[in-house]
């Protein structure tokens, strides 16, 4: 067994791993953190995405040793401390961005990575991004109308510049 | 997953030293596809050696008129680097549709060629880019280094350390994206050097391969017609739920022509 230590949504963490213990179970069944799913365990579905060190993995492909000493972002890290959703929250619930919900956490955390570096995107640049991200129930129409609405209130308000 | 022992050395020296120790070792560079082969247990390594930590393995130089890229270096900086941006374009471009976004945080240069995927992007880089692959014992030019389906003329303790990219006067990758996976079911990389046309294909054969009669072809006619009345043989390619090989044969061809006319 290995001790890793992390910042997790601002708060140091650790625990004690095996070398083959996916990020994904070190968050799920060691700290308890069960907003991060796991929908495929192949790496194909998305539904495990979580930021380490800023950018966003898929942490059924990630080894929680892996991740050791980084800082890493949940959905639950998402929210203010007051309760307040984050603006991509909030759209997909605005929006209806989600139906059964087993996707939407990595949705969420893919989406909040793709508006960090490109605060502005196209709805061709949004659907390129989602690759990684499968939903089963939305048709991602919603998903997708979400997110652009995140980007432009996170911009303040304003629409896209080739609208 | 069986389980395994975990180090994270600081140096390539050291990462080499525990490797050539122990026959049952294997390294992990962005873990894009050893986690997954270790969880349907098919590696049963000793010990996981993580490239993670090793300053000496990342990082992005121009050289020589080239580029030179750090074995650890992600898909996605390799995507969005301004040098590779501005001297080779085609080979950013190339990055920029591995997998997804998550998968090119992760994924990186020297983990894909390492594996030489018959389906991956970076092998045929490789050959187009008439790149060199520099390791911790020597240097192994790029058409001696994939030497098979998932096979490369790297030893058992022998690690890469970088590769250099040798800039082209123009280039482009085209892809066939298989719609689910995002694997090349066919890709053609085609460069040119002054009268010199390399066509790199990945995802038809074994692993990837030169096309010669396209590269004779388009080094006198540098043009999609050039290669319009060459016949690719289905013979020696692959056959899957994906593609037959005779519809492989067809892309090569299309996606040769594809990447000639965006080089214009
Ligand atoms: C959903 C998904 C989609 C993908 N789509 C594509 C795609 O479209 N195109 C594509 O090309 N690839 C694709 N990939 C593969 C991806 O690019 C991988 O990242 C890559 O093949 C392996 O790189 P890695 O850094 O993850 O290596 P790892 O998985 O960590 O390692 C792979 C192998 O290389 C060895 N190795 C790693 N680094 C070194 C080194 N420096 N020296 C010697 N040996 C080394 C390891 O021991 C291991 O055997 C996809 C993967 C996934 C999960
Ligand atoms: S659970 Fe990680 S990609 Fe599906
Ligand atoms: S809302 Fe059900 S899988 Fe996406």
């Amino acid at each position: 067994m290995t001790k890793v230590s992390m910042t997790i949504n601002g708060k140091e963490m650790s625990g004690e791993v095996e070398g083959r213990t996916l990020l994904v179970d070190f968050l799920r069944q060691n700290l308890g953190l069960t907003g991060t799913h796991v929908g495929c365990d192949t790496s194909q579905c998305g539904c495990c995405v979580v930021h380490v060190d800023g950018r966003s993995v898929k942490a059924c492909t990630m080894l929680a040793v892996q991740a050791n000493g980084s800082k890493v972002t949940t959905i639950e890290g998402l929210a203010a401390a007051d309760g307040a959703l984050h603006p991509v929250q909030a759209a997909f619930r605005e929006h209806h961005g989600l139906q059964c919900g087993f996707c939407t956490p990595g949705m969420i955390m893919s989406a909040v990575d793709l508006l960090q570096h490109n605060a502005n995107p196209t709805e061709h640049e949004v659907r390129e991004w989602l690759e990684g991200n499968i939903c089963r129930c939305t048709g991602y129409h919603n998903i997708v109308k979400a997110i652009l609405a995140a980007a432009e209130s996170m911009r303040g308000g304003v629409a896209h510049a080739a609208e | 997953m069986y389980a395994f022992e975990y180090k994270r050395p600081a140096s390539l020296a050291e990462a080499a030293q525990l490797l050539s120790g122990d026959d049952e070792a294997k390294l992990v560079a962005g873990g894009q596809t050893f986690i997954p082969t270790l969880k349907q247990r098919l590696a049963q390594p000793s010990t996981v050696i993580d490239l993670g930590a090793i300053g000496e393995l990342a990082g992005i130089r121009e050289e020589a008129g080239g580029v030179t890229i750090g074995a650890m270096t992600r898909h996605g900086q390799v995507a969005s680097n301004d040098v590779v941006r501005r001297v080779i374009p085609s080979l950013a471009g190339m990055a920029e549709v591995i997998g997804d976004p998550q998968v090119r945080n992760l994924g990186t240069l020297g983990g894909s060629i390492a594996n030489n995927d018959p389906a991956a992007d970076y092998p045929g880089a490789l050959l187009a880019l008439q790149a060199t692959i520099r390791t911790n014992k020597r240097e192994i030019a790029a058409d001696d280094f994939l030497t098979g389906m998932f096979d490369t003329a790297l030893e058992a303790d022998e690690i890469i350390k970088e590769v250099h990219f040798k800039k082209p006067d123009v280039g482009h990758y085209e892809k066939f994206r298989n719609p689910a996976s995002r694997y090349a079911i066919v890709g053609a990389y085609v460069t040119r050097y002054g009268g010199t046309v390399r066509v790199a294909i990945t995802g038809a054969g074994a692993c990837a391969h030169r096309w010669s009669a396209a590269e004779s072809a388009l080094g006198g006619n540098f043009a999609a017609d050039a290669v319009a009345g060459l016949t690719v043989d289905a013979g020696d390619l692959n056959s899957d739920i994906h593609a037959s090989a005779d519809y492989r044969a067809h892309l090569v061809k299309v996606m040769t022509q594809r990447a000639v006319k965006a080089c214009a």
